[in-house]
């Protein structure tokens, strides 16, 4: 039996409980989007439904401790089908009481507690390479492009750090952002149109009066910090890899 | 504009022989909707030699009394020279966080007119960030040697880390290049801090409310290579000072000739040497080791070729081979290839059944290096009996080191 869900967290956890509801013998969790694939195996849609999995949820709280659903939640948001099958398996592993999750001997276990590190690993990339530009309205306004889902994981570092200026974080690949109006975050799934020119390249709209200043000085700073006898590029490449470039104040192509 | 820009140039340019760049250690959160925190240790980008970009790091002014032959700023060098404005520090400051540019400021100051003049200008920002622009940040602020007492005292209620540098590891490097300056005088703001941050930790234990006191501690610095030091009397320097001053750091810079001086000798940065330092500072600090065990008369000098640990390792193979299902957490420790969390990892994952080397290689340990110096569940037999230098070759021919260049003394066609 393979299993198809929509991709969320929430299904996920219902597809565990189905599993156990109806006792399917299931081989694989597949996205939805990928049916196709399969030719002649049964399938079986798992309907997301925040009951199932909240009760779901409550039986891993009971199961694993707190780095544990951590390390769970992390592994889902890596948005990878290979590890949601591998984290739907565990899971129902755990269920069973066939698997312990502190046996990093097992392949599983470890392909599970390995991805999350990789998710954190961008989480914390995140916070680092965030480059808000201030637009005329005060407003802070940064675009990311993260390699796996880290928004959630996120928002309570710059909610916390940034109580008192009114920002929106984007998501330029997975077309979703929050925005904190100093009081309370919000979700933004599509922009407002006068915001979205901002994710035109190359075409700043109404920035503060002093935005290209400070920008500017944080481009002389970080070339006049910069020992040139000491000149490492393979070693800048891999803390600053490319990917991260077109959005980073400090590495991007300025046209004149 | 340009003349912020060129002062910023001029006075980023300055400070950045200063090593130091932790941001971690505090633990101020932001309070009542201010701007920022400083629990947290980021680093924000990094330059193109690597090194990482956490703190704006700048002097208040490269004007300086002082003449000491290693350093930028000495007053006979014909720089160009700077100074920024109360204001301008605090407004570059805020606006590069603001922008999530920074995780905070490291300020420092060539020493004009006297230690207090300009301790006294220092303390002035950091009040001003903190009382008027409500920012919670990182502060890594230099203390002035010489200044006061209590203008010392102060900075450290608005600062979370302070750091004054020992820049030669011996007196008589010192002397040799800096004639004005001395340990003694390094030590006594350190012992006053020092001192300050204990008695507020006692405090706290009775009372809940007392401000916090350099939460980060304390840090220092020096250059290597500048002066005929040996490792050994480098290494057993820090040890000290981490013994008696709690200093949280000890950062180790490669020196970088600015300018030929007759009294230095003129070379390329020693960075594999500063390396294995910090592998060093490393082993002191997390891996129980004693300093005298690494280096001593018999040795003074680490091993440029593999590092300390390894060195360490191959002088004691009677201490080897480690049963990796049985030994305890010390001696795992000491295993070459095998850091604290895969320590961690192998106590874990050793108590489902005894692990095998496929096991470990997925847990994450270097099995190249480590093979020599472990036995588990499926080593093959034989393995165990190596002479030092044979597995000293095999490490050095299996492994392809990134430095090995500077070994090298051939010159290379391509």
């Amino acid at each position: 039996m393979i299993y198809l869900f929509d991709k969320s967290f929430e299904g996920l956890l219902s597809a565990v409980f189905d599993r156990f509801e109806y006792r399917h013998d299931v081989s694989r969790l597949l996205p939805a989007d990928q049916a196709q694939q399969v030719l002649f195996e049964e399938t079986h849609t798992v309907y997301s439904s925040s009951a199932k999995s909240e009760r779901v949820w409550k039986g891993i709280q009971a199961k694993a401790d707190a780095a544990w659903q951590r390390i769970i939640y992390c592994a889902f948001l890596s948005e990878l089908t290979e590890v949601h099958h591998t984290l739907f398996m565990v899971l129902v592993r755990l269920f069973a009481g066939q698997v312990n999750l502190k046996n990093f001997g097992d392949a599983t276990v470890l392909l599970l507690s390995q991805t999350a590190k990789k998710v954190e690993r961008e989480k914390h990339r995140m916070k680092a390479f965030i480059r808000f530009e201030k637009s005329e309205d005060g407003m802070y306004f940064a675009r990311i492009a993260p390699d796996f889902n880290v928004i959630p994981l996120i928002i309570t570092f710059f909610k916390n750090r940034y109580a008192d200026q009114p920002w929106i974080i984007y998501d330029q690949k997975r077309l979703y952002g929050v925005l904190y109006d100093t009081d309370q975050v919000h979700h933004i799934r599509k922009l407002p149109e006068d915001l979205s020119d901002h994710m035109l390249p190359d075409k700043p709209v109404q920035m503060d009066e002093d935005e290209t200043l400070y920008a500017t000085l944080w481009r002389d700073y970080f070339k006049s910090t910069n020992i040139e006898a000491r000149k490492n590029p393979k070693l800048h490449r891999q803390h600053v890899p490319k990917r991260y470039w077109h959005l980073l104040t400090e590495k991007k192509i300025i046209w004149e | 504009m340009e003349r912020i820009r060129e002062k910023l140039s001029i006075l980023a340019d300055a400070a950045k022989y200063d090593v130091s760049c932790s941001s971690s250690g505090s633990k101020r959160k932001n309070t009542d909707k201010g701007i920022g925190d400083a629990s947290n240790g980021i680093c924000h980008t990094y330059t193109e030699d690597g090194r990482c970009v956490s703190l704006l790091k700048i002097l208040l002014t490269n004007y300086c009394i002082y003449d000491c032959a290693f350093c930028v700023s000495r007053s006979s060098n014909d720089i160009k020279r700077a100074a920024f404005t109360v204001d301008e520090v605090v407004e570059l400051t805020m606006n590069f966080y603001r922008r999530n540019y920074i995780e905070g400021l490291f300020l420092s100051s060539g020493i004009f007119k006297n230690a207090d003049y300009t301790m006294e200008r220092l303390l002035k920002i950091v009040k001003k960030l903190r009382t008027e622009e409500r920012y919670n940040g990182y502060i890594h602020l230099k203390t002035i040697p010489g200044a006061s007492e209590e203008l010392i005292n102060e900075a450290g209620l608005y600062v979370d880390r302070m750091s004054i540098n020992l820049e030669m590891p011996t007196e008589e490097g010192l002397k040799k290049v800096a004639p004005e300056k001395s340990h003694e005088a390094v030590k006594r703001p350190l012992g006053i801090v020092q001192n300050k941050i204990q008695q507020f930790r006692e405090e706290r234990k009775l009372i809940k409310h007392v401000p916090r006191f350099v939460p980060a501690g304390q840090s220092t610095q020096m250059v290597i290579g500048a002066t005929p030091e040996n490792d050994m009397q480098i290494m057993h320097t820090a040890s000290a000072y981490y013994k008696n001053f709690s200093l949280k750091r000890v950062y180790y810079s490669g020196y970088i000739p600015i300018r030929t001086d007759d009294v230095l000798p003129v070379v390329q940065p020693p960075l594999m040497r500063e390396h294995r330092l910090y592998q060093t500072d490393w082993l002191l600090r997390f891996y129980g080791f004693n300093v005298h065990e690494l280096l001593n008369e018999k040795h003074p000098d680490l091993d440029m070729q593999v590092d300390p640990k390894l060195m360490w390792a191959l002088r004691n193979m009677h201490c080897f081979p480690v049963d990796i299902n049985t030994a305890d957490f010390q001696s795992l420790l000491r295993v070459p290839g095998i850091g604290r969390q895969s320590v961690q990892k192998i106590l874990e994952a050793r108590k489902f059944g005894r692990l095998r080397i496929d096991q470990l290689r997925k847990l994450g340990i270097a099995y190249n290096r480590a093979q020599y110096f472990i036995v588990c569940a499926d080593t093959p037999v034989g393995l165990g009996s190596l002479q030092e230098h044979q597995v000293r070759s095999r490490i050095l021919s299996l492994g392809k080191s990134k430095y090995a260049p500077a070994f090298s003394t051939q010159l290379s066609l391509f």
